[in-house]
């Protein structure tokens, strides 16, 4: 589902690769832990996937697709297959819940009626039913979380990417995040997910990815956070 | 993408920034409307053109008994050159269209009419006003070919181009008309200065949805095209102001004011107006457009 053969990374101006050589394979329906430290390289990792960014050399798969051969103009079709998940939410701040989930559906085209009929599912699903009419204002953290995952999973994309979802949430709340997308996981969907939260990875016993200054320095399936001898 | 949706973010996005939109309605409203003053000044200018040089002739004055000139030195014009210069004349068809004959005192009439109520007319005596042939050519900018077949000969005091009067005139008008032309080219790009800087503030205030709508895989286009109707429509409001404004100076200074002061010329009709806002809005607009296009392909990366 994602494919990375000896991807190098240097961002504009800087003289230290983000990413050296990285080669990895991630199955579809895998989900996968992406760890390090500060500026390891996870954030550029998952900006490549989306084609925010070229890698300087080597190729990228992601749903069967060249990124570094793919038009532009195909970019829009390559991310409607991606759901993204960030850190701080990034909600509307001027629509409710429910409108925020319908935004994602109403930038790409789909019909009212459409939009109307899958929308209460999603916000069902990530256990928001209820709250369809409030504003991210009126919600706490991890029910802005859910509602960003809700957004980045109506258009049923076969990939999600989340970079750090638990970065600003306690452990409890974290605990019900990765509940989710361990949901959507279980659905079908590929979940890469970068994260600093060891309890989090070392609970979940998933396939675990470590960079270390731009290397690929472990990758493990059922690991831990920390590295096992 | 639905076209609702895409109404209904124009609408906010014109309603969110009012101050911006009414900023860029009324200068795209100022500077359309010197646009198209502009434009009318040339039309108007270009029909007086029309109307005069259809109106000039060349003058051929004949010798009267107190002629100075070399060629009057054989006393006023006889019949016998009369009848010469007239058959002459009418030997230059087709470069001669018409001919017409002034007496004495038809010339008279005409002094006393353009002198009205001055002392001049009252002392003026039919012996003091020259006989003259008045000659319309087809082409008037031949104006040589008459002047070397008719001036210095015998009964012929002058002759004259009333179009060399006339380029003068109009060498003036041009200059105005040019003035006015780069105050409207200087109005115009500053709307698309002024829009340009527009869509950049709106293009950063709203980078929140556009870097969503990047993200859920929304299109270039469709990312872009609230931005550029939002423009359109502001200009398009602009060139509403603008037609007011022409509508205007047809209504109350043309047709009130000046049509009755000076009878000399005819001014531009409503045709000429409709015309004018015609592409005066489609100036606009499309100006508009290519501002907003040209700033959102650098300020809205996809
Ligand atoms: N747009 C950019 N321009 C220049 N350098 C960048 C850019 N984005 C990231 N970098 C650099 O690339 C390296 C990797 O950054 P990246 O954001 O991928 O790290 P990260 O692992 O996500 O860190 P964190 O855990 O803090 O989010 C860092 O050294 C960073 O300074
Ligand atoms: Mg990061």
């Amino acid at each position: 589902m994602i494919r990375f053969e000896n991807v190098t990374k240097v961002h504009k101006g800087q003289q230290r690769p983000a990413l050296r050589d990285i080669s990895v394979d991630i199955e579809k329906g895998e989900f996968v832990f992406l760890v390090g430290a500060s500026g390891s390289g996870k954030s550029t990792f998952l900006r490549l996937c989306l084609r925010e960014e070229r890698p300087t050399s080597g190729v990228i798969y992601v749903a069967g697709k060249d990124l570094t051969k793919l038009a532009g103009w195909k970019v829009p079709a390559l991310r409607r297959q991606i759901g993204t998940v960030f850190q701080d939410f990034r909600l509307l701040p001027n629509r409710t819940v429910a409108g925020n989930v319908a935004f994602a559906l109403e930038v790409i085209g789909k019909s009212s009626a459409e939009i109307a009929g899958v929308v209460p599912n999603v916000l069902e699903l990530v256990g928001l039913e209820g709250k369809e009419d409030r504003y991210p204002d009126q919600l706490s953290g991890g029910e802005q979380q859910r509602v960003a995952i809700a957004r980045a999973f109506v258009n049923r994309p076969q990939i999600l990417l989340a970079d750090e979802p638990t970065g600003n949430l306690d452990p409890e709340t974290s605990i019900g995040i990765m509940k989710l997308l361990d949901r959507i996981n279980r659905i079908g969907t590929t979940v890469v997910m970068a994260t600093h939260d060891a309890a989090i990875v070392d609970q979940m016993r998933k396939r675990v990815i470590e960079l270390e200054s731009g290397r690929l320095v472990r990758d493990q399936s059922r690991g831990v956070y920390g590295s096992a001898v | 993408m639905r076209l609702s949706f895409i109404l209904s973010e124009v609408r906010n996005g014109l309603r969110r920034n009012l101050n911006m939109t009414l900023a860029v309605v009324i200068t795209v409203g100022v500077s359309l409307s010197l646009f198209g003053a502009a434009l009318l000044v040339r039309a108007q200018v270009s029909q007086m053109k029309d109307y005069w040089y259809d109106r000039v002739e060349v003058s051929i004055f004949l010798c009267g008994p107190v002629s100075e000139a070399p060629s009057c030195s054989g006393g006023a014009v006889t019949d016998v050159q009369k009848q010469q210069i007239l058959a002459d004349l009418n030997s230059l068809k087709p470069l001669v269209q018409k001919v017409y004959y002034e007496s004495k005192a038809q010339a008279l009439q005409r002094f006393q009419q353009q002198f009205k109520g001055s002392p001049l007319a009252q002392n003026a005596t039919v012996d003091q006003m020259p006989e003259s042939y008045r000659v319309k050519l087809s082409d008037p900018t031949k104006f040589a070919v008459i002047a070397s077949a008719f001036a210095g000969r015998p009964g012929i005091e002058d002759v004259q181009d009333q179009r060399q009067a006339l380029d003068r005139l109009f060498r003036a008008l041009g200059g105005l008309q040019a003035l006015a032309l780069a105050i409207a080219f200087a109005m115009l790009l500053v709307t698309v200065l002024l829009i340009a800087n527009t869509m950049r503030v709106a293009s950063f205030s709203r980078r929140r949805e556009t870097s969503i709508m990047r993200l859920v895989g929304a299109s270039n286009a469709a990312i872009r095209m609230p931005f550029v109707l939002e423009a359109a429509v502001a200009a398009f409001a602009g060139g509403v102001v603008a037609a007011l404004g022409l509508v205007a100076v047809k209504a109350f200074l043309i047709d009130r004011t000046l049509a009755s002061t000076f009878q000399f010329t005819t001014f531009i009709g409503w045709d000429v107006i409709l015309w004018t806002i015609l592409e005066v809005v489609l100036t606009g607009v499309a100006l508009a457009v290519v501002a907003a296009s040209v700033t959102l392909r650098r300020y809205l990366r996809v």
